[in-house]
């Protein structure tokens, strides 16, 4: 979804209040009319939703993928208010390697200190190219923090008891994956197809203002953008019965790339997949390997957010490059390492 | 959108975050494991200080906008956060059931190597997740000459009969898998999927195969069951 930025244009200072009255009425009316109308009717589209099975259960999926998400998403986005109002500039360039090409793998490995799932991450991301972070640096880092941090790496050792070759081959191939994502961008990236959303002008604010009003921003785009890909995801779980992905279980070919699909539509939180995996038994390692590292990279929710924050030209390039590159990269670990 | 519309938004999304997790129907469990409850109150309270600067803001620094440089137009997709404070408030839906057990293949179970004795009392009240476990590694062993009681769901098992389940959840209702026992002896009967029974029984040797993921289902033999409401935490 493009989000246009337009800019009010300056109008003559006696018209100005007038119309400043009238656009305000406008949205905070609608929003009132709006939850009016839902607490009238609220018995009888309660009652509706619970009729059809199988839109309670997505109604249910839905709202569980969003109160889920609500403590990452808020925590990321705070923490990128405080990279944006309280970090300066000069900090980043101390902390990351000067050259680009090493700066990708060192923002890649210090994902790990971030222990939050996917949602958290896009934010922290956009905050970081924002402080001149280079994008390719921000990007690896995007796609290795959720991936590689401890929880999600613990969890994955808790899912496959027998199998400790898991953990390694999951951290190793996502940190691979989020490099040569890194290195490409360096590469074959252009400039332009980020573009990060208008943001409020922080600079003549106190901190303090800045600070919440980043905040306010980045819940009400980054959020806007997760409900789209959580309902993308509910649709996904509610239609899909579990009988299909029995039948290309046996084609080692057919199974990878199922999987892999399978992890960009279910958009399940990093911290949750392996579990998930480990109950798709019929499936072989290397394609449960695939599932976890695509996961975390690409999902409906994550391109979804993506667009959101960076515009709609970079995620229609990222998310198919990083999903292609995650596929043949986990493809050659889970060879390597659990055959 | 304008910000105080944005203000309002982020204080229902808040609201009923809050409202969620902190009401004494605690409806966070139907979405869910509860051990993310510290982390919600935090997120709540987060965005209700945001929600409270933004209008606070919005009132006082009129002026500071108004001058020609105000960019209000922000993006028309924060309105879709108004479908999770519908979903929360005005539905709030309950938990996985029936119909995403018949649909999702039984749990993996793992091996846990060792197994301790049953709890006090007989019956000894366990879960479907031990239960399980214990009847599939342990081939019932740990569970000789004693009666256990077991509380979950009715829901379709393979071919059309009914078996007891449990939804297992890692993080949230989007992960839940579910755990399927089978019955044997005096099975529940007369009663509607989704209903909440409690089953006395023994362990069976029978164990069946899910078609839906060819994951085992064991059995239990049943001595005596009654339907009950659903407990606080429906998920295990």
């Amino acid at each position: 979804m493009p989000v246009t930025v337009t800019e009010r244009p300056q109008r003559p200072q006696d018209e100005a209040p007038e119309r400043e009255k009238t656009r305000r009425f406008g949205s905070v009316e609608v929003l009132a009319l709006i939850l009016i109308a839902l607490v009238v009717f609220r018995v009888p589209i309660a009652a509706k939703v619970m009729e059809f099975p199988g839109l309670q259960t997505w109604t249910t999926v839905f709202v569980s993928v969003m109160v889920q998400a609500m403590p990452f998403l808020v925590f990321g986005v705070a923490l990128s208010a405080v990279i944006a109002v309280y970090v300066p500039r000069s900090f980043w360039a101390k902390a990351l390697p000067k050259h680009p090409g090493l700066a990708v793998p060192v923002a890649g490995a210090a994902g790990v200190i971030l222990p939050g799932c996917e949602c958290g991450s896009v934010p922290i991301a956009g905050s970081l190219m924002r402080r001149g972070v280079t994008p390719a640096a921000a990007l690896a880092f995007l796609l290795a923090a959720p991936a590689i941090n401890p929880i999600v790496l613990t969890a994955t050792a808790v899912a496959f008891p027998g199998n400790p070759e898991m953990v390694v081959a999951r951290g190793a191939a996502s940190l691979v994956v989020a490099v040569v994502m890194g290195w490409l961008w360096l590469r074959l990236g252009k400039a332009e197809w980020i573009r990060l959303p208008h943001r409020p002008e922080l600079d003549g604010m106190s901190k303090g203002q800045a600070f919440w009003a980043s905040c306010r921003h980045d819940v009400i785009h980054a959020g806007g953008f997760l409900v789209l890909g959580a309902m993308a995801a509910a649709t996904i779980n509610v239609v899909v019965p579990g009988k299909w992905l029995q039948s290309l279980a046996g084609n080692p070919v057919l199974s990878v790339i199922a999987l892999a699909l399978l992890a960009v539509l279910l958009s399940i939180c990093s911290e949750a997949d392996a579990f998930v995996a480990a109950s798709l038994s019929q499936f072989s390692l290397t394609s449960r390997l695939v599932f976890l590292v695509v996961g975390p990279m690409v999902d409906l929710k994550l391109i979804s957010m993506q667009a959101g924050v960076f515009g709609r030209r970079f995620a229609v390039r990222f998310a198919p490059a990083t999903l292609a590159v995650a596929i043949v990269i986990a493809s050659l670990t889970g060879l390597v390492l659990l055959s | 959108m304008n910000r105080l519309a944005q203000g309002v938004i982020l204080l229902l999304l808040g609201g009923s975050v809050l409202r969620a997790t902190l009401g004494g129907d605690q409806i966070y469990l139907r979405y869910v494991k509860e051990s993310l409850q510290p982390f919600l109150i935090g997120a709540g309270v987060l965005l209700c200080l945001t929600a409270i600067m933004t209008i606070v803001n919005e009132f006082t620094h009129q002026k500071h906008e108004d001058d020609g440089h105000g960019h209000h137009h922000e993006p028309r997709v924060g309105w879709m956060l108004l479908a999770p404070v519908l979903g929360i408030l005005l539905v709030a839906p309950p938990a996985l059931g029936a119909f995403a057990a018949g649909r999702s293949g039984s749990a993996q179970l793992q091996d846990a190597n060792l197994y301790p004795p049953l709890p006090e009392g007989n019956p000894a009240q366990i879960s479907l997740l031990d239960y399980a476990t214990r009847a599939i590694f342990d081939h019932g062993e740990s569970m000789r000459g004693r009666t256990v009681k077991l509380s979950g769901f009715m829901s379709q098992g393979p071919g059309g009969k009914q078996v007891l389940t449990r939804i297992m959840l890692s993080c949230c209702a989007a992960d839940g898998r579910p755990l399927k026992i089978g019955m044997e002896g005096n099975v529940p009967e007369g009663v509607r999927d989704d209903q909440w029974v409690e089953v006395i029984g023994r362990y069976s040797a029978t164990t069946e195969k899910d078609p839906i993921n060819e994951g085992d289902i064991p059995h239990i033999e049943v001595i005596e069951w009654r339907p009950i409401d659903p407990p606080r935490n429906q998920y295990e």
